[in-house]
C-alpha cells in the first residue's frame, strides 16, 4: 500500500517536474500518468506494486472533485449576469461533443470487435 | 467557534460527510439526477450560504481533499494499463473520435453562447469547458476569458457529463465501451470519468485517457483556429 502511494506520489511529481521544466500545457498529475503508463510499459513498474493504492484512490476518484465544485458557489453572480448564453452553451456542447467524439469512434472503429 | 471553522477539520468533515449522504441517497433511490458529486457540492454550499461560513474557511479542509486528486489522476494509468489491448486495437478511432470532439466543443459551445447574445468574453470562457481544469485555466487566460467563469463551467459540465452521460450515450445508439467512454472522458473529463469508471472497466479507462489527450487536442486546436480565422 505504502509503496504504491510512494510510486504515486513520485510520478506526479515527476510529472509536475517535466511540466516545470518543458512547459508543456498539461498538467502535471496527467503528465504523471503518462510517464506511470510509460514505465509499466518498460516493466520498471510492476502492476502489481501499484495495484492496491491505485484501486483505493479510484475508488474515490468522485470525492476528490467535490472540493473543487464547491468553488463554483463564488462566481454564482458572474454566471447570473448572463445566464442564458453560459447554461444552454454549456449544456449543448456538452452532449454535442459526447454525440460527436462517440460517433466518429464508432463510426471509424465498428460496433464490435 | 469561528477558528474552528476555520480548522481544516471542518472542511474535511463537511466534504467527507455530505458526499457520504450523498452516496447513500443515490443507492438507495437509484435515480441518476441524485449523482452523488452533484449532491455533494450543492449540499455543502447550501450548508455553507445557510450558515454564513466563508468559501474561504471551508477552503482549508477542501484543498486537503482536493490534494488526493493528483495521485487519483496518476492512477487512472491502471485501468488504462490493464486494458491496454483493447485501447490500442482501436487507437485511430479514439484519437480521431477525440479531435473531432475537442473541434465540435470549440466551435458549439463559443457558437450557442454567441449566437443567445453572449457577451465577447462569456463567449471565450466557454471555449475551454470540456477540459480538465488546469488546461482549461490556461486556455481561458490565453484567450482572454473570464478565468474563474471557465473554472466554474468546468465543473458543470462535468457534473452534466457524469449525471447523464452513459443514459445519452446508449440514446444516441454508442454500443461499445471504447465509444462511450471516450465520448464521457472528452466531453466531461474527470467527473465524468469517475462515474464511467464505477459502472464499467474499460469505459472507464479509455475515459481517463480522454481527459489528458482532449486538453492536448485543445491546447493544440484553440490557437490554430485562432491564427486560421484571425479570431482575437
Amino acid at each position: 500500500m505504502l509503496q504504491g502511494l510512494v510510486l504515486l506520489l513520485g510520478f506526479q511529481f515527476a510529472g509536475e517536474l517535466l511540466v516545470r521544466l518543458t512547459g508543456m500545457p498539461v498538467p502535471g498529475n496527467v503528465t504523471g500518468m503518462a510517464l506511470l503508463l510509460m514505465a509499466l510499459a518498460l516493466g520498471v513498474v510492476k502492476e502489481e506494486s501499484i495495484t492496491e493504492a491505485a484501486e483505493l484512490l479510484l475508488k474515490y476518484l468522485a470525492l476528490f472533485f467535490v472540493p473543487a465544485g464547491v468553488g463554483v458557489m463564488l462566481y454564482f453572480d458572474l454566471i447570473a449576469r448572463e445566464w442564458l448564453p453560459i447554461v444552454v452553451g454549456t449544456v449543448v456542447s456538452t452532449f454535442v461533443v459526447m454525440a460527436v467524439t462517440g460517433w466518429t469512434e464508432q463510426l471509424l472503429g465498428g460496433e464490435s470487435d | 467557534m469561528t477558528d474552528l471553522v476555520a480548522n481544516p477539520l471542518f472542511g474535511v468533515v463537511l466534504t467527507l460527510g455530505v458526499f457520504w449522504l450523498a452516496e447513500q441517497l443515490y443507492r438507495r433511490s437509484g435515480f441518476i439526477l441524485l449523482n452523488p458529486v452533484f449532491v455533494a457540492i450543492c449540499g455543502i454550499i447550501l450548508v455553507l450560504k445557510v450558515s454564513q461560513i466563508p468559501y474561504a474557511d471551508y477552503a482549508q479542509g477542501g484543498k486537503l481533499v482536493l490534494f488526493l486528486l493528483g495521485p487519483s489522476v496518476v492512477a487512472l494509468a491502471l485501468p488504462l494499463w490493464q486494458r491496454r489491448k483493447q485501447v490500442l486495437r482501436r487507437k485511430l478511432p479514439i484519437l480521431a473520435g477525440i479531435f473531432a470532439g475537442a473541434l465540435a466543443s470549440i466551435v458549439s459551445a463559443a457558437g450557442t453562447a454567441w449566437l443567445l447574445g453572449g457577451s465577447h468574453q462569456v463567449v471565450l470562457s466557454l471555449v475551454p469547458k470540456s477540459v480538465t481544469t488546469p488546461i482549461a485555466i490556461g486556455i481561458s487566460e490565453k484567450i482572454g476569458g473570464i478565468v474563474p467563469l471557465t473554472a466554474a463551467l468546468v465543473v458543470m459540465t462535468g457534473c452534466l457529463g457524469a449525471i447523464c452521460g452513459p443514459e445519452f450515450c446508449r440514446m444516441i445508439g454508442l454500443k461499445k465501451p471504447t465509444s462511450i467512454g471516450l465520448a464521457i472522458g472528452t466531453a466531461s473529463h474527470g467527473i465524468g470519468t469517475a462515474r464511467i469508471l464505477e459502472e464499467d472497466r474499460l469505459a472507464g479507462a479509455v475515459s481517463g485517457l480522454a481527459i489528458g489527450l482532449n486538453g492536448l487536442a485543445t491546447a493544440i486546436l484553440v490557437p490554430l483556429l485562432w491564427l486560421l480565422f484571425g479570431w482575437s
